[in-house]
């Protein structure tokens, strides 16, 4: 909301500045986001005296000397005739800049120094007389701003109205907070007389008809009441000087005397106003309804619009001519020829404004009012405001007033119990300061002490319980004004969510594992069939919410390699919507963590000018530190996946005999050629789930008792006391017998000592007979009371070998 | 010969030797030195031992003392300069100890998890834990059980991206306090960060998934002197000693509520263009918890009062980086991510 400060001393007086009153709005009312001086180009100038002028011979040019307030009086030449000793000018100094853009600076005229400039109301920007410089008649002092002397200045102060107060959507409501703030009564706006006499209003209850003019409300519930004001003999035109003044204050600009005199009751007093040209209106009649099948009705704006049914209209005898609350229709607009008018003041149901101009996609200042509510019951008051001021501006005569409908129900009244407001505020406010607060800002506060029963006025809409009430005190004594003593408090009942603990364990692994931890956008294309979409999505092709978490990595990394980034470590813990039963719909919500690696998989150094690429042992490496890290101590196993889908799955990963994710070769990034191959690790931190806790009001108190520490602690398993007995087995293996499958039959074979077998070379090629490979396992034996001697250890090797021969057809390799 | 001249000659050995040894450039030159200071053969210092008995026989005690002496330092110098070189002989000779470092990929935690982090740890301090809620969340939850009036204007506050069925992407991490205090019984002292999204075209200054944390207070005898007690602790320890600022705001889950500023980091209040010549630039939104919010969980709003905020880590992010454009936050790019390693 655009406030002029000057329109808004026309309606409370005070003397604050406007810097005052943008820090009482925003400490005490609503932030004030913007603030600007009208004007501003005119901040430099100061007014000058001129103490002494003589003729420059031959020239139309006199030299001055003008006190500009410095002390020392300023030797300038001045091309005007009217300059005149001992009056009062404004004045630019050197270095000030001319609203035109010109810098002022000294120089020489005909021989004579110049120090700055003597100016006309149009060299200003003040109008367009240039006959002379512009006299002012002021008892400042020289050197005083010449906007501080001139009553053409004005600030504009921004308010950011939020939806509970659409009373500070007008002059008049913010003129309410500063006048109970600064103690200052409210006036009548002295730029009007007031001098218009307008006659009381016709009333009726579902209709009236009065001078020729009929108004009947078809939709009681759309339009609880509705007034009109007939105005004939007005003369369209310009509007007087002060009125365009004001609405440029607020930014708004000059159409017609009777469109800006609606335009100025808008912003003044709240009301959206609607004049329409009474002899446009078939059969001088109003009727407000719902729209007609097939209606449509071509609006100010020049568009034409559809109605839909339910939309309300204002209509004549014949067709819609406006839409409720929204915007007029071109047909019945007032123009230059328009000479009789039907001032529209009404009440509309807020829903079916906010409705209307959503099914219209069209915002304006009156439906923006009406959809958060206007002050219903200063209806009667404001349309007799408006008439009177349109005649006073465009001339005519107010012949009737008609006031259809009824008078909004008073207001709900709330019990208060002023002790209530130390609950809340943490200080006890006294009962009389509480009465006091509330009744300066217009509530009706009846009943003592303790038992206060307060009705909130009619422009307020917000205000139904006593929390509310205590806002209002806390607002007004000011936010600053409340304790703030930090005070013990109890521990809270409610755990870490585990999902939060595993996170950022598994985060701390991935940075110290040298990833690069993402926070993208979960949107994405259609991936699969059924899958989550946003049914009102701002970019058709990121409509769908994603499936897995290596989508979004596999886009981040292409952005990467199309910036030529090509060691790409990308990790993300974050949410996979999976796909629910239902066609398109949200079936629930995995918190995962996913990592990508590609490229290099160390930085390049002298010693190692190119460093091994990523690849699917590093990912699977990656995999194991990840689900250790998010699983202490279980029992972490992959097995070979059935290959299919876009990417190439590698192997599933089971923790503890669940699968939890996989590692895969993400075959089907869109890399350049350069670029190395992408793995991608994925695995499901667990659900979090969407259904409700407990039915909508109900509570449901889960146990306190403490879960214990989330991870089961590691057993410390003594260190040996024994030497260990290692032997290498270089074993010929088939080229369809998987190394996990010997490694199997050697746990199995190797007897209870065997502490541990690992894979320590593999070789494919020549040498080796058709079909087959070489893998080498060490085995490490260790009796944990005494030595190993070496002929127990041969034994275990013979048995060994003869088993994997007979089971697997795997024999040693021959030296 | 006397014992003066003796420990002359001992004392000039010590002072020659260091500076020699120090210069021999490898073993060979080592062992060619060993030999001409303390070699059995013909070194210094059996030379000057050989004058020994040349001393009158009292004064031979000192002078062997004296020598002796000397003969444990120049070794032990010797033996170190010995480990060095053969440290460099192994090595390869000679490293050119200007070349660069081995280096590994740095990683590093995201800049708004990481300002997410800070926050956390300060209310962790406080006594608060950390509660989660699902990003696809029941209407219900969104707006009604947070007391938003149904078809209102502050509805148009959340510009709302719909899902199927009874389903929306969240407008704000808001619905945990209503699934925290459906689920738990107060004292209730949450912190819940996550994501919330809405239908914000993706430009310099918005995004349409944004990071967002909650915190939630809810016990007997809560009041908005705690709000802004708290408040004001954080605030001091987030941003180092500052001044904080409340003023009156809507949010319809909250009466009274509150936004809370603190002083321009730049301008220290003086006035600037970050902080549009206010002074002040807001932190984030509070209030005490509405009743309708308790009594939305089950709760007695006559017994329990509590206070609630939600603010924005990704502005904190770039402004405490000067990073201009938010969409960077977003593109992922390693060098950008690189940044933050810490």
């Amino acid at each position: 909301m655009n406030i002029s400060h000057e329109w808004l001393k026309t309606l409370v007086p005070h003397t604050r500045s406007a810097d005052e009153v943008r820090d009482l709005l925003t400490a005490h009312v609503a932030t004030v986001e913007g603030f600007e001086h009208t004007r501003a180009e005119l901040a430099s100038f100061v007014i000058a005296r001129v103490m002494e002028s003589e003729k420059i011979p031959d020239t139309k040019l006199s030299f001055n000397k003008v006190d500009d307030g410095s002390g020392t009086l300023l030797e300038v030449v001045c091309g005007a005739p009217n300059v005149t000793v001992g009056t009062m000018y404004p004045f630019a100094r050197t270095g000030t800049t001319m609203p035109a853009g010109l810098v002022i600076e000294k120089r020489k005229i005909r021989g004579f120094t110049s120090n700055g400039m003597l100016c006309s109301a149009r060299e200003l920007g003040l109008g367009q007389d240039h006959d002379g410089i512009l006299p002012i008649e002021t008892a400042a002092a020289p050197g005083t701003p010449l906007l501080d002397v001139l009553p053409i200045s004005d600030v504009r102060i921004v308010v950011d109205v939020l939806p509970n107060r659409p009373d500070l959507l007008s002059h008049r409501g913010v003129a309410r907070e500063v006048s109970a703030l600064t103690g200052v009564a409210m006036v009548e706006p002295a730029d009007w007389t007031a001098a218009v006499a307008v006659p009381a209003p016709v009333v009726g209850d579902a209709s009236a008809t009065a001078g020729g003019v009929t108004v009947r409300l078809d939709d009681r519930e759309g339009c609880p009441r509705y007034g009109a004001a007939i105005i004939r003999g007005v003369k369209v035109g310009p509007s007087p000087e002060w009125l365009v003044k004001r609405l440029e204050a607020i930014g708004s600009r000059s159409i017609n005397n009777v469109v800006d005199a609606t335009n100025y009751l808008l912003h003044g007093f709240g009301h959206p106003m609607h004049a329409f040209d009474l002899s446009k209106l078939e059969g001088s009649t109003i009727v407000v309804r719902r729209a007609a099948a097939g209606e449509t009705l071509t609006t100010l704006d020049g568009t034409e619009r559809k109605l839909t049914t339910g939309m309300l209209v204002i209509a004549d005898a014949a067709h819609a001519t406006a839409v409720a609350g929204v915007m007029g229709g071109r047909e019945s607009e007032v123009t230059d020829a328009t000479t009789d008018i039907l001032l529209e003041v009404a009440s509309f149901h807020a829903g079916l404004v906010r409705s209307g101009r959503r099914a219209l996609g069209l915002s304006t200042d009156a439906s923006y009012r009406f959809e958060r509510g206007v002050d219903d019951a200063a209806l009667p008051e404001l349309l007799a405001r408006g008439a009177a001021y349109i005649a006073e501006i465009a001339g005519g005569t107010v012949e009737t007033k008609l006031l259809v409908g009824a008078a909004p129900a008073p207001r709900a009244r709330v019990s208060f119990a002023p002790s209530r407001v130390a609950r809340l505020l943490g200080d006890a406010v006294p009962a009389d300061e509480v009465v006091a607060l509330l009744t300066s800002i217009g509530f009706d506060v009846q009943g003592s002490g303790d038992a206060l029963s307060v009705a909130a006025p009619t422009w307020r809409h917000d205000v139904s319980r006593d929390v509310d009430l205590v806002e209002e005190i806390a607002r007004l004594r000011g936010y600053d004004r409340l304790p703030d003593t930090l005070t013990g408090a109890r521990p809270g009942n409610v755990p870490d969510h585990p999902l939060h603990t595993v996170g950022r364990r598994v985060r701390d692994a991935l940075v110290a594992a040298g990833l690069l931890e993402v926070r993208p956008l979960p949107f994405t294309t259609q991936r699969a069939e059924s899958q989550a979409r946003v049914l009102n999505p701002l970019a058709q092709d990121e409509a769908y919410l994603r499936l897995d978490l290596l989508d979004t990595l596999s886009r981040r990394a292409e952005y990467n390699l199309n910036r030529m980034q090509g060691n790409v470590r990308l990790f993300e813990v974050g949410t996979a919507f999976l796909a629910g039963s239902g066609a398109e719909s949200v079936g629930g919500e995995e918190i995962r963590v996913a990592a990508l690696l590609m490229g290099a998989s160390r930085p390049p150094h002298f010693t190692e000018p190119k460093p091994p690429a990523f690849d699917a042992w590093d990912a699977k490496a990656l995999a194991t530190r990840v689900a250790q890290a998010a699983w202490p101590g279980a029992t972490i196993e992959f097995a070979e996946a059935v290959r299919d889908g876009a990417d190439q799955c590698l192997w599933t990963v089971a923790v503890d005999g669940s699968v939890r994710g996989h590692v895969s070769a993400l075959t089907s990034l869109d890399a350049p050629n350069w670029a190395s191959p992408a793995f991608g690790v994925e695995l499901t931190l667990g659900a979090m789930p969407v259904a409700y806790v407990a039915p909508k009001g109900e509570h449901r108190y889960v146990s306190a008792a403490t879960s214990g520490p989330a991870v089961a602690p590691v057993r410390y398993v003594p260190l040996p006391a024994m030497p260990a007995a290692e032997f290498d087995l270089a074993l010929l293996v088939p080229t369809h017998i998987a190394a996990a499958a010997v490694e199997a039959l050697i746990r199995n074979t190797a007897g209870e000592l065997l502490e541990s077998v690992v894979v320590f070379d593999e070789y494919r090629g020549k040498g080796l007979p058709e079909g087959t490979r070489s893998v080498g396992w060490r085995l490490t034996f260790r009796h944990p009371e005494r030595t190993l001697r070496d002929k127990e250890i041969e034994g275990r090797r013979a048995m060994l070998l003869k088993t994997l021969e007979k089971e697997l057809s795997v024999v040693p390799r021959s030296a | 010969m006397t014992l003066d001249e003796f420990k002359a000659a001992c004392a000039a050995l010590a002072a020659d030797a260091p500076a020699q040894i120090a210069a021999v450039a490898d073993l060979d030159a080592w062992t060619a030195l060993r030999n001409a200071l303390v070699g059995r053969a013909s070194g210094r210092l059996t030379d000057i031992m050989a004058t020994l008995p040349q001393l009158p026989k009292e004064d031979r005690r000192e002078a062997g003392q004296a020598a002796n002496a000397v003969k444990l330092e120049v070794e032990a110098l010797l033996t170190a300069r010995e480990s060095g070189l053969s440290a460099a002989a192994k090595s390869g000779g000679d490293l050119d100890l200007t070349m660069p470092e081995r280096r590994r990929w740095v990683g590093a935690a995201h800049p708004v998890s990481q300002v997410i982090d800070e926050i956390t740890e300060i209310f962790r301090e406080l006594g608060f834990t950390i509660a989660l809620g699902p990003e696809a969340e029941h209407t219900w939850y969104n707006f009604q059980a947070l007391n938003f009036p149904d078809d209102h204007p502050a509805m148009d506050l959340h510009d709302t991206l719909y899902l199927q069925g009874d389903l929306v992407l969240r407008t704000h991490t808001s619905p945990v306090q209503v699934r925290t205090l459906q689920q738990y019984a107060p004292p209730i002292r949450i912190l819940a960060p996550g994501n919330v999204h809405r239908r914000d075209p993706f430009d310099a200054s918005h995004a349409p998934t944004f990071a967002q944390v909650e915190g939630l207070v809810v016990d007997e005898g809560i009041t908005f002197a705690d709000l802004k007690a708290t408040l004001t602790h954080f605030a001091n320890r987030f941003f180092g000693s500052t001044r904080t600022r409340f003023r009156p705001s809507y949010f319809p889950f909250t009466e009274p509520s509150a936004e809370m500023d603190v002083l321009c980091g730049v301008c220290k209040g003086s006035g600037c263009s970050v902080c549009k010549n206010s002074g002040w630039v807001e932190i984030l939104g509070s209030g005490m918890v509405h009743p309708a919010v308790i009594e939305s969980a089950g709760l007695d709003s006559t017994k329990y009062t509590g206070w609630a905020f939600g603010l924005g880590p990704a502005r904190t992010a770039l402004a405490r980086h000067g990073i201009p454009d938010i969409r960077i936050l977003y593109d992922s790019d390693v060098r950008f991510l690189e940044q933050f390693a810490r």
